[in-house]
């Protein structure tokens, strides 16, 4: 029986869904382990312990609040030594924290630390008496790697998404934790700079709507908006030949060296299916793809594919979703 | 400018992989192995600012048995100054491991600035630049994807979800480099054969004991094959009702 401790990850004072599936997650692995409890350390300024309760809704057994001036934005130096400190103090077994912009910043931090194994970026995780193993997919998702962590504790960070938020009702207790101060010099934050709003994150969207050179000029990603506005809720991506072109920001590539996606609907616009690009939404629920050319490679991942052309077929495709959801 | 940029040797990320006959690892047969997509935008990253401050040095480092020494002579190639391998016969699939060892040499290397792609295409896990950082205790910016240093004081930006931060850090740094940053240039013939004179420095790398083993490597399911359901605005009705009862989105 062991206790695992999660980073439950925050911003602009909420709790983020990447925490509620890291609570999950760490939830599943003491389970496993005979049962220990999960502790979330929940940072953010002062009144973010009001938030405590959601994540034992998730599975929490103790929710270690700290609140500082600091954590109003994401002050990485300190949140490491505190996470770090807390971890080394605990006795854990394991530390989970989000494959998310943050964590990826974190992780690496907090275990160099303490002086612990990372595993980035895992998909599921299970335990033995003396070993976690978890599952990586690696070379840009075309290699699944399944990796043996020995040692305690070991630290782990999950891709977002691969772990359903789970309800597991505990009341949970909480505790104050300090902050620990960061040391010697460090880095800061002049500003934080809010992109579109009314759109998900890219790597949270159920649904996204992704534009490529087929498009043929950047006003046209007007119609890619007004189909994503028909989903309701969807986000938009685009090619890197795309973003390169500057049609659209640098920080909405999707592919190998963009963001790697699994939406449960990807609809793929004038995009002709590069390897680079693939890479990025291969592992989505259903593929839908809109080409001119009936050889294109998006097609042989397309679950449904429609040969034509795009800016013909958007403003009705668009009509028709909008009829649809309306139940027409 | 004193630079460091740590390198990796990766196989070309285009490539059709096949799994070894042990199950875990790739079987590298056919493969071709060049500098990582990330850490050449780290080396062309460090050659611009180097270039701008109008001089400076900068060193690459690449931790692996002696076939890295190919991807230095790259890095030599496209305009570095020297390059040290730090040598063991495989790359631990620990970074902590590997970040011992980078740190363990950079420490008393007086570099105003470190850099690391943001991950690497083969482990795709991101941690060793940021472990090194932190075990060398100087500031970090994990995955910028803008970066300038002016008047010692270094500017860079990084993605966040839907948002961005824009950062300042004294020196020394070490950041990890996002796409963006700079586009790697092609190493000119004159480089090519200026980077054959170039020094190369072997030595054993001081690495942390390895805590992560590969158990198993495979390859993901395959999807099932495309199917196109017709042509032009015609199969959009039938597109909606696909998607309405079979895949179950809307």
């Amino acid at each position: 029986m062991a206790n695992i401790l999660v980073f439950a990850e925050t911003r602009n004072g909420e709790i983020r869904k990447i925490a509620f599936e890291a609570v999950t997650a760490a939830r599943q692995l003491a389970d496993a382990t005979g049962g220990g409890e999960v502790h979330a350390v929940l940072a953010g300024a002062s009144g973010i312990g009001a938030k405590a309760s959601q994540l034992g809704t998730y599975g929490a057994d103790v929710v270690l609040v700290s609140e500082s001036a600091d954590f109003a934005g994401y002050a990485r130096e300190s949140l490491a030594a505190t996470v770090a400190d807390r971890a080394r103090t605990g006795g854990y077994r394991a530390v989970v924290i989000g494959f998310s912009a943050q964590g990826r910043d974190l992780a690496p931090r907090v275990a160099a630390r303490i002086d612990a194994p990372l595993a980035s970026d895992v998909t599921d995780i299970s335990a033995t008496a003396d070993s976690i193993t978890v599952k990586h997919p690696a070379y840009a998702n075309k290699v699944i790697m399944t990796l043996v962590i020995t040692g305690s504790p070991v630290v782990v960070s999950i891709r977002p998404s691969a772990f359903t938020a789970t309800e597991s009702a505990k009341t949970a207790r909480t505790e104050t934790l300090a902050a620990s101060p960061a040391q010697g010099a460090t880095v800061t934050v002049t500003e934080v700079k809010e992109g579109a709003k009314g759109r998900p994150d890219l790597g949270e969207a159920a649904i996204i709507v992704s534009g490529g050179r087929g498009l043929k000029a950047a006003e046209n990603f007007k119609l890619v908006e007004d189909l994503a506005d028909a989903f309701g809720n969807a986000a938009v991506g685009a090619t890197r030949a795309v973003t390169d072109d500057g049609w659209r920001p640098h920080s909405d590539q999707i592919g190998q060296t963009g963001r790697q996606v699994s939406p449960q609907l990807y609809v793929a616009l004038g995009i002709s299916g590069a390897i680079q690009h693939l890479a990025g939404m291969r592992t989505s629920r259903t593929i839908v793809a809109i080409n001119k050319d009936k050889e294109a490679p998006i097609f042989k991942v397309a679950d449904y594919g429609i040969v034509g052309d795009v800016l013909e077929i958007l403003p009705v495709l668009t009509a028709a979703i909008k009829g649809a959801r309306q139940g027409h | 400018m004193k630079i460091a940029v740590c390198i990796k040797r990766t196989p070309d990320s285009e490539s059709r992989f096949k799994i070894a006959a042990s199950g875990a690892a790739i079987d590298e047969t056919g493969l071709k192995f060049d500098m990582d997509d990330f850490a050449g935008y780290a080396v062309e990253a460090a050659l611009q600012l180097n270039e701008k401050a109008g001089g400076g040095e900068t060193v690459v480092y690449a931790v692996g048995p002696d076939n890295v020494q190919e991807t230095l002579r790259k890095a030599m190639s496209m305009g570095a100054d020297r390059a040290v391998q730090l040598k063991a016969d495989s790359v631990p699939a620990d970074g902590i491991a590997i970040a011992k060892a980078l740190a363990a040499e950079l420490k008393d290397g007086g570099f105003d600035l470190i850099l690391f792609g943001k991950h690497a295409f083969d482990s795709s896990a991101g941690v060793v630049g940021t472990a090194t950082a932190e075990l060398l205790g100087i500031p970090c910016v994990t995955a910028a994807s803008e970066l300038t240093i002016e008047n010692g004081t270094g500017r860079a930006r990084r993605e966040l979800e839907g948002a961005a931060e824009i950062l300042t850090f004294p020196l020394p740094a070490a950041i990890t480099i996002d796409e963006g940053v700079a586009r790697p240039r092609y190493p000119s013939l004159k480089g090519i054969m200026a980077a054959k004179k170039k020094p190369l420095e072997s030595k054993p790398a001081q690495l942390g004991p390895s805590r992560i083993t590969v158990q198993k490597m495979e390859l993901p399911p395959e999807r099932p094959a495309g199917r196109i359901i017709g042509e032009g605005s015609a199969a959009v009705p039938e597109l909606v009702k696909l998607l309405q009862n079979e895949a179950k989105v809307l």
